[in-house]
């Protein structure tokens, strides 16, 4: 590993759970770098992830992390930023975390535009309970619990953020990791709430029902699938059918949430001593 | 007009939970808006910003609790309330920070139940969900006010409780008393006994998040205070990390139990209101054990030798006083606003030494002292 992300690993926590072939470890050494090229303190930081495969990420690092419970990172991590705005916070969720079960969290997360940054990991798939359709399972697709394929339409997650109110929103893939460290550190220094969708691969339970073949074929598949932004503005809709975006989706300005709380603050102490 | 006591108010039950709260240094309230727990929310939005504290209504109960979490971790003492279908989406993140030592206060006022039951009426039916209601094998507290005076002092307990043992502890409080109002009589400042989260000596070459002490209870450092270290609701070692290793489950939740269980003399508080040589016992708490009292009263009045027993700390249930209690009297009778939740434990404690009788009430009215001197005198 290229410069000094390692020290961002909690070395004693290895090695990880992830399977052979998992993209997890490549979005965790996204994110490390991404934290080695911005300096990131890691006393002043926090890292908090919800339940699942890709939420085993917290635990192997070496901040003040938090793995919490099944969707509510968002939430946990809203009591942190709020109580303690100085504090930098990281939220790392799955696909079926942060778009099922804490589904709520990320549109309020995102309405509230609290200065959060968020990383989900989209496999496609439950991994940890051995591979249950999520919202984010493509059309027609096989899972445990769809044995004649998906009949549920699935999110656009960056589309669903950015509709909420975040104010940044990028996609990259696990075969993309260098746009996905850019994205991780834009979205990070973004003041507002950020999500990063990191489209990775679960050879095991998703590849593997679908034949997608092996890891390195699945990361193959997501070179040919990902579609740059640029270029994807010259394609016809026809062309871009099972494509995807990649690259930063969405940036505005809009007030952040633990700001607005400091200037209430102010404004609540002033009128008190007005009384 | 030297008699004036200065800090007597005027005080609804909610917003004595909420001055209670304000005077044991908590600084964070995170809900969900639900009846009859509302004033609580309503006052701490006000207030809290005044003294430099955050409020934020979250998107739903689940996330009110996880909110309250972050934020003591983060350092804040913190607090969410709520009411019968609200505490039981709480029971979930309840969980969590019973297993990661999180301190942190949750206020449940009673409304007649199941499901969304009858909004704006009394009840106890939470009893033992309080007890239970997160799933797994966890240590609770909680205690049950019976006046407005008594919301305010046990809100500041429950918040002392839970940073000296670093567990959640529910005040579990009914709509009668949350909105009743009396007279409080507030200490004054400097009075307050505020207990802090004990805290790792600075320096040390490695903190471990989950090794306690004698008493059980691990020094907590807060986030980004200088110890690294890793929170989560999987069993974990003293390190925080997580295990499968049954030895080491069974130790920490042995330790768990053992924290509370063997401070049992600093946690349970109960009051005995002429139990001495009482051969009738009421058993009662919040506000039916006020119609207790007086039902008590009336039937010493007419020569029968009745005594009320209330547990404060209703959990852990003061097993061990109700044995005894069991021993001298001829009966016990347990008014409760509930099918009787309250009187398998004391039956428990009892066990066959003396007879049990219930008094249930549970369509949303309290029971009356009349109702509690009719079984008195029936005995």
């Amino acid at each position: 590993m290229q410069g000094n992300a390692e020290r961002y690993l909690n070395k004693e926590r290895l090695p990880h759970i992830w399977c052979p072939g998992c993209g997890n470890g490549i979005v965790l050494g996204a994110l490390i770098r991404a934290f080695d090229k911005m300096g990131v303190d890691q006393d002043k930081t926090v890292v908090i992830s919800g339940i699942g495969c890709s939420s085993r990420a917290s635990g192997y690092l070496d901040f003040n992390s938090m793995h919490t419970t099944h969707g509510r990172a968002l939430a946990f991590a809203t009591g942190i930023k709020l109580a303690r705005p100085e504090i930098n916070v990281f939220v790392l969720m799955g696909d079926g975390d942060a778009s099922a079960i804490g589904g709520n969290h990320l549109i309020h997360a995102a309405r509230r535009n609290i200065d959060i940054t968020t990383v989900i990991f989209n496999n496609s798939i439950y991994g940890m309970t051995g591979g249950q359709y999520s919202p984010l399972t493509p059309r027609d697709c096989r899972a445990t619990t769809a044995p004649y394929g998906t009949v549920e339409r699935p999110f656009d997650l960056a589309g669903l953020a950015q509709a909420a109110g975040a104010t940044y929103v990028g996609r990259a893939t696990t075969y993309h990791t260098g746009l996905l460290t850019r994205l991780i550190i834009s979205g990070a220094c973004h003041k507002g709430f950020s999500v990063i969708e990191a489209v990775t691969a679960c050879p095991v339970s998703f590849g593997r029902r679908n034949e997608m073949g092996s890891g390195h074929e699945m990361l193959m598949w997501q070179k040919e699938h990902g579609v740059p932004v640029e270029k994807a503005k010259h394609l016809t809709p026809e062309e871009m059918k099972d494509k995807f975006i990649i690259g930063e989706l969405h940036k505005s300005v809009a007030p952040e949430y633990t700001e607005i709380y400091g200037q209430l603050i102010k404004k609540a102490q002033c009128s008190y001593k007005g009384e | 007009m030297t008699d004036v006591i200065p800090l007597a108010r005027l005080m609804q039950g909610n917003e004595a939970i909420a001055e209670g709260a304000l005077d044991a240094g908590a600084r964070f309230f995170a809900g969900y808006p639900i009846t009859p727990s509302t004033e609580i929310a309503e006052i701490l939005a006000k207030k809290l910003p005044i003294v430099g504290g955050k409020f934020i209504q979250m998107e739903d109960e689940m996330a009110s609790m996880a909110a309250v979490i972050g934020a003591s971790l983060a350092g804040l003492k913190a607090l969410t309330a709520t009411s019968g279908p609200g505490f039981s989406l709480k029971q979930e993140n309840l969980g969590f920070a019973a297993i990661a030592e999180v301190p942190c206060v949750v206020v449940n006022v009673q409304r007649c139940g199941p499901s969304t039951g009858i909004p704006t009426a009394t009840a106890q039916g939470d009893v033992m969900q309080a007890r239970w209601g997160t799933h797994g094998d966890h240590p609770v507290i909680a205690l049950c006010p019976s006046s407005v005076q008594e919301s305010y002092s046990l809100t500041i307990r429950a918040f002392n409780l839970s940073e000296k043992y670093r567990t959640p502890v529910i005040l579990l409080t009914e709509e009668i008393v949350s909105h009743l109002r009396e007279r409080v009589n507030l200490p004054q400042p400097g009075e307050i006994p505020v207990i802090n989260r004990k805290k790792p000596p600075a320096g040390l070459k490695k903190y471990y998040p989950y090794r306690a002490g004698e008493d059980g209870v691990p020094p907590m450092a807060n986030f980004c205070e200088g110890y690294r270290y890793h929170v989560t609701g999987l069993v974990h070692n003293e390190n925080g990390v997580p295990t499968t290793n049954p030895e080491l489950a069974q130790q920490l939740l042995n330790r768990l139990n053992n924290k509370i269980m063997d401070h049992l003399d600093d946690i349970v508080t109960y009051d005995s209101h002429l139990t001495e040589d009482a051969e009738i016992i009421v058993i009662a708490y919040g506000a039916v054990a006020r119609s207790a009292k007086r039902a008590v009263r009336d039937a010493r009045s007419e020569g029968i030798k009745a005594g009320l027993f209330r547990p404060v700390t209703i959990w852990p249930f003061p097993y061990r006083e109700v044995a005894a209690l069991s021993q001298q009297a001829r009966a016990i009778i347990v008014p409760e606003m509930n099918m009787g939740q309250i009187k398998g434990e004391v039956e428990c404690a009892a066990r066959n030494s003396t007879k049990v009788v219930g008094l249930n009430r549970f369509g949303g009215e309290i029971i009356t002292p009349g109702e509690i001197l009719g079984v008195i005198k029936s005995i």
